[in-house]
């Protein structure tokens, strides 16, 4: 259904999508995973016909973005980062106007627009004036005014941004529903939201495709690896050489020293390996007291940076998010 | 062909709906009004007086022309307040749409780029032909009161010149809204090139050489001229069609060339 290869995108002298290319199948969500900045906007504001590509070709719904933008158009409903809403209009007013400008058909264009205010739960604020809407609904106002044709494909930039935990769980489960009558593609930076909405997942980061697979086997392969954070009393030089020595230990970074001289640090352990036990040993074996011990979580940060520093750059094994695992 | 139409109806009647859910087209219809009254008021005066110190020989005489003293002079004050009003119109056109990230809805919709374009300059143009037809409701006064009747044509190809003129702003502000996300930049820019071309029009002097002659051609109010009078000339036409057509088409350029460069 969407077909992107060997796009890239530079704005001037820089690149914000470098080279990707991917696959998304009919009725499938795939999810668009990385930190801001990382080109997500960039390559759905090309899919969507937005912004041309610079190299590289991207196909929707089998019409190029380039050669046929109006038929790709026709076919693509969007949400961009901050939905696009006329504030001094009324929701319907807005949505009538969308389904205008859209081309859906006079006849069915009431039936439309009920149906896409009766999905994303907006009826009852029908009258109202979109300016005077919270985040919330206009959220949900912009999701009505994406599905309000039936596109084929739906291109949604990080739909859940600012709502509160409620609307965010409402948001997912719309999105969930839609799927498979609808192909969507789904950028955030919430690990957690990709694992509960999305078929697939393109991880994404400065502007190149870093892994690419279904959630689970992401998770689990992002499971093996653990952080932990110890906060030890006793010399903070002695204590690092000390926990250097226990073998499994990749790295290790010391926060902070604290009070009373203790310290706290961080330690990174190979991948499905649980070093707690040895850890404390070693600690205690060399004289230190152990104040804490806990599995520390591996922001998503943290794996984008070892994604993309570390020579395991094509292999994500060794990074981990029981963080992200307990938010979700 | 009738989608086409269709997006440039939806466009057109979605600006009316911010002129008119907004202060824009009360006080733009407002303050024409308003001007349209004082001057048409001036002007009257100044008629009657002229007709009083006539005296009695007067009414033998040729009497005073009421398109000459009251008519045309009113227009040519109005076509200065369009100067003023023009910029109001036109600023907010595709600065809002492009602060507010709208611009991305309309890009990303089935819609091309030009009759973007032209359902805006058509909504525009469409309030500022409003606005004329409320101002001359000071003259059916005229019509209902005169003993002699002013003739209507040259009222009829003055009000076209006010038109045609007021589109040329409207054309030109369209394009420079689109340079700015800043409604108050592209306002001010807009006045400022109005006023620029408008000076145009004073090279036009009899004894003017032949670069001068250009100058003052491409003058706005230059064209105005012979229309106020009831004289529609085609040069003057196509001078104003060209201008409304060149504004349309650098608008145009501007709003698709901007995508490129993000």
């Amino acid at each position: 259904m969407i077909e992107v290869e060997n796009l890239t995108k530079q704005y001037g002298r820089t690149t914000a999508v470098d080279d990707i290319s991917f696959r998304v199948n009919k009725g499938e969500i795939l999810g668009f995973l990385g930190p801001n900045g990382a080109g997500k906007t960039t390559t759905m504001r090309i899919l969507t016909c937005y912004l041309p590509p610079t190299e590289g070709t991207a196909r929707v719904a089998g019409f190029d973005v380039f050669e046929d933008p109006m038929e790709v158009k026709r076919r693509v409903g969007y949400i961009p980062e901050s939905p696009p809403l006329y504030i001094d209009m009324n929701v319907e007013t807005f949505l009538h106007f969308v389904a205008k400008i859209k081309g859906v058909a006079p006849a069915s264009r009431k039936a439309r627009v009920d149906e896409a205010m009766e999905k994303c739960r907006v009826s009852d604020v029908r009258d109202t004036l979109i300016g005077k809407l919270s985040k919330g609904y206009r959220q949900r106002v912009g999701l009505a005014q994406a599905i309000l044709h039936n596109p084929e494909v739906l291109i949604l930039d990080e739909p859940t941004a600012g709502l509160d935990p409620k609307q965010i769980i409402e948001t997912r489960e719309l999105i969930r529903a839609l799927g498979g009558d609808h192909t969507i593609i789904l950028s955030t930076h919430i690990l957690p939201e990709v694992s509960m909405t999305c078929g697939r997942v393109v991880i994404i980061n400065k502007g190149k495709v870093v892994a690419e697979d279904t959630p689970d086997n992401l998770t689990h392969r992002l499971k093996g690896a653990a952080m932990l954070r110890l906060e030890v009393r006793g010399e903070p030089g002695t204590v690092s050489d000390t926990l250097r020595a226990v073998p499994g230990v990749l790295s290790l970074r010391e926060v902070r020293e604290g009070n009373r001289g203790s310290v706290t640090l961080e330690v990174e352990a190979e991948a499905g390996k649980d070093l707690r036990a040895e850890l404390a040993r070693a600690v205690l074996g060399a004289g230190f007291d152990l104040l804490g011990l806990a599995q520390a979580g591996m922001s998503l940060e943290d794996i984008f940076l070892h994604l993309t520093t570390s020579d395991a750059a094509t292999e994500p094994a060794a990074a981990v998010a029981p963080a992200a695992q307990a938010q979700a | 062909m009738t989608a086409a139409l269709r997006n440039v109806a939806a466009i057109v009647e979605k600006e009316w709906r911010h002129y008119f859910g907004s202060p824009i087209a009360y006080v733009a219809l407002f303050v024409w009004t308003l001007l349209f009254g004082i001057f048409f008021y001036f002007a009257f005066s100044f008629f009657l007086q002229q007709s009083m110190r006539g005296g009695p020989e007067a009414q033998f005489g040729p009497k005073l022309s009421l398109n000459e003293w009251l008519i045309r002079p009113v227009f040519h004050n109005m076509a200065v307040v369009a100067l003023f009003i023009a910029p109001m119109l036109t600023m907010r056109l595709f600065a809002e749409e492009k602060r507010q990230g709208t611009i991305e809805l309309l890009a990303t919709s089935p819609i091309s780029d030009l009759q973007i374009v032209l359902g805006k300059f058509l909504a525009a143009v469409g309030l500022y032909a409003l606005m004329i037809l409320t101002g001359l409701v000071n003259l059916v006064l005229v019509w209902s009161y005169a003993t002699v009747k002013p003739e209507w044509k040259p009222v009829a190809t003055g009000a076209l010149s006010l038109l045609l003129l007021g589109s040329c702003f409207i054309a030109l502000g369209l394009f420079v809204s689109t340079l700015t996300r800043n409604q108050i930049v592209a306002g001010i820019l807009s006045f400022c090139l109005f006023l620029g071309i408008w000076t145009l029009g004073w090279a036009d002097d009899p004894m003017a050489g032949p670069a001068l002659k250009v100058v003052a051609y491409l003058g706005l109010t230059t064209h105005m001229e012979e229309m106020v009078k009831g004289v529609v000339d085609l040069k003057d036409l196509v001078y104003y069609l060209s201008f409304i057509v060149f504004g349309l088409f650098i608008a145009q350029l501007s709003v698709e060339s901007q995508r490129w460069r993000a």
